[in-house]
């Protein structure tokens, strides 16, 4: 039995967006879309997330945050890239300071596209990512096993 | 003949196994209504065990080695607590032992480096301070009433206790508000408020800890439910009416008003106990013979 697809927490970062993505981010959780209904939080505190939402470009300044916010996730995590800035920098790729995409500094498991991205495609975009949430999952448990296999601790 | 330490043992060993369960169904229904009442669909009534499933699933990282100590003490003493509680035990042990297990989440707060974790902490023993008087006059009037500590005796003393402590009552349920975590006084950790300070006592926490922080809290709902059941003890009916009529009125409140700051949660609280508990006490002291049988 799995739960964690049933009770999937988020931490939203904007990296460096034009706010555009996390007004759509946070629509999500407003009463028309209600992500609440999935089980889905959006937790401040990415010590209790499961899902890593990054919207916006990397910059030289913030690549550091990403990077250790990231870190801070407790295995099995998926991180989703919002946005086309997310993707790629967007419009700003060009810009002195932007390193590009999100999968720059961290891997990034899912993108989803859009100026701005819309709610309905992100709720997707989790979704998706709550797939391969769940293969993470069952990857971790394997690992876990053989390294307990060969402590001789269990089986 | 069934010996009456069977029995208790017997509702002890009911509530360790059944109080999780039922604490989980109540903050699902919780969060039911709660969605409801802000115009959302709202998760599915069983969503509080897929979350505490969910953090049993995940990498438990721990920021000191001392948290797993001090996260379990506090779910052991919680479960004590309950027990003694609904086995019948005495009140004042009852209340030492919730105390404590209360102590030992803020020690565990404080075991990290995190300054949130750490307004947490300060946030939780604030509350403690907030809700402790109250606490105790709820004990010291039911023992004014039934001449007795013992909850077995408080149950079965077959007085309409309400009636004698109908200002320990209301002041009870406004300490209900803090201990509930219900807004406006959840200050060290909420269930709304995800990304705010206010989540400040389980920072730290992630995994099996965050999981065993839940299902301790289960147990504490359940426990503070008996709490309001003792006050209509003498109708097992009206008391389980008047247990869903202060849980809606709590989730009410926690929807329809916003956080206070510490300063008025604590001078609240403390207005309250010394008010309504007091008085309430005094009166029943002074007119002993008068009122009571």
């Amino acid at each position: 039995m799995t739960y964690l697809k049933k009770s999937p927490w988020v931490i939203h970062y904007d990296a460096s967006s034009c706010n555009g993505c996390d007004i759509e981010v946070l629509a999500a959780l407003t009463p028309v879309y209600d992500v609440e209904r999935f089980g889905i939080i959006n937790t401040g505190n990415p010590k209790h997330a499961d899902i890593f939402l990054v919207t916006g470009s990397v910059n030289e300044q913030n690549k550091e945050v990403v990077k250790n916010i990231y870190e801070q996730i407790p295995e099995p995590k998926v991180v989703v890239a919002i946005g086309i800035c997310a993707a790629s920098g967007g419009i700003f790729r060009e810009c002195y300071n932007v390193l590009g995409g999100v999968d720059k500094v961290i891997p990034v498991d899912v993108f989803v596209t859009g100026c701005a991205a819309r709610p309905e495609s992100i709720i997707d975009g989790v979704v998706t990512a709550l797939g391969i949430l769940e293969t993470k999952r069952l990857a971790m448990k394997e690992k876990g096993n053989e390294t307990m296999d060969k402590s001789g601790s269990a089986v | 003949m069934i010996t009456e330490p069977v029995i208790s043992l017997v509702n002890a060993v009911l509530f360790i196994l059944l109080a999780p369960l039922a604490g989980g169904l109540i903050a699902g229904i919780d969060r039911k209504v709660t969605a409801r009442m802000q115009g959302r669909v709202g998760p599915p009534v069983l969503q509080p065990f897929y979350d505490v499933g969910k953090l049993f699933e995940k990498e438990n990282m721990v920021v000191t080695v001392t948290q797993h100590f001090y996260v379990l003490s506090y779910l052991v003493f919680m479960i004590v607590a309950g027990a003694l509680f609904f086995s019948g035990g005495d009140m004042l042990l009852v209340i030492f032992a919730f105390t404590l297990s209360h102590i030992f989440l803020v020690l565990g707060a404080y075991a990290s480096y995190s300054p949130y974790s750490h307004i947490g902490a300060e946030r939780e023993l604030i509350q403690i301070i907030a809700y402790e008087p109250m606490i105790i006059f709820t004990a010291v009037g039911m023992y004014m009433v039934t001449q007795s500590f013992n909850v077995s005796a408080i149950v079965n003393s077959g007085i309409p206790i309400i009636l004698y402590l109908p200002g320990v009552f209301i002041g009870y349920l406004i300490v209900l508000t803090i201990k509930l975590r219900k807004s406006p006084f959840d200050l060290s950790t909420s269930h709304h408020a995800h990304q705010e300070i206010v989540k400040g006592v389980t920072t730290d926490f992630s995994g099996s800890n965050l999981g065993k922080i839940e299902i301790a809290h289960w147990y504490e709902y359940v426990f503070l439910l008996g709490v309001v059941y003792l006050f209509f003890g003498f109708s097992p009916v009206i008391a389980v009416a008047a247990i869903i009529i202060a849980y809606f009125l709590e989730i009410l409140i926690d929807n329809t008003i916003s956080r206070v700051k510490w300063q008025l949660t604590l001078r609240s609280a403390w207005l309250i106990a010394g008010t309504l508990g007091i008085v309430n006490l005094g009166v029943l002291y002074y007119l002993k013979g008068v009122i009571m049988p």
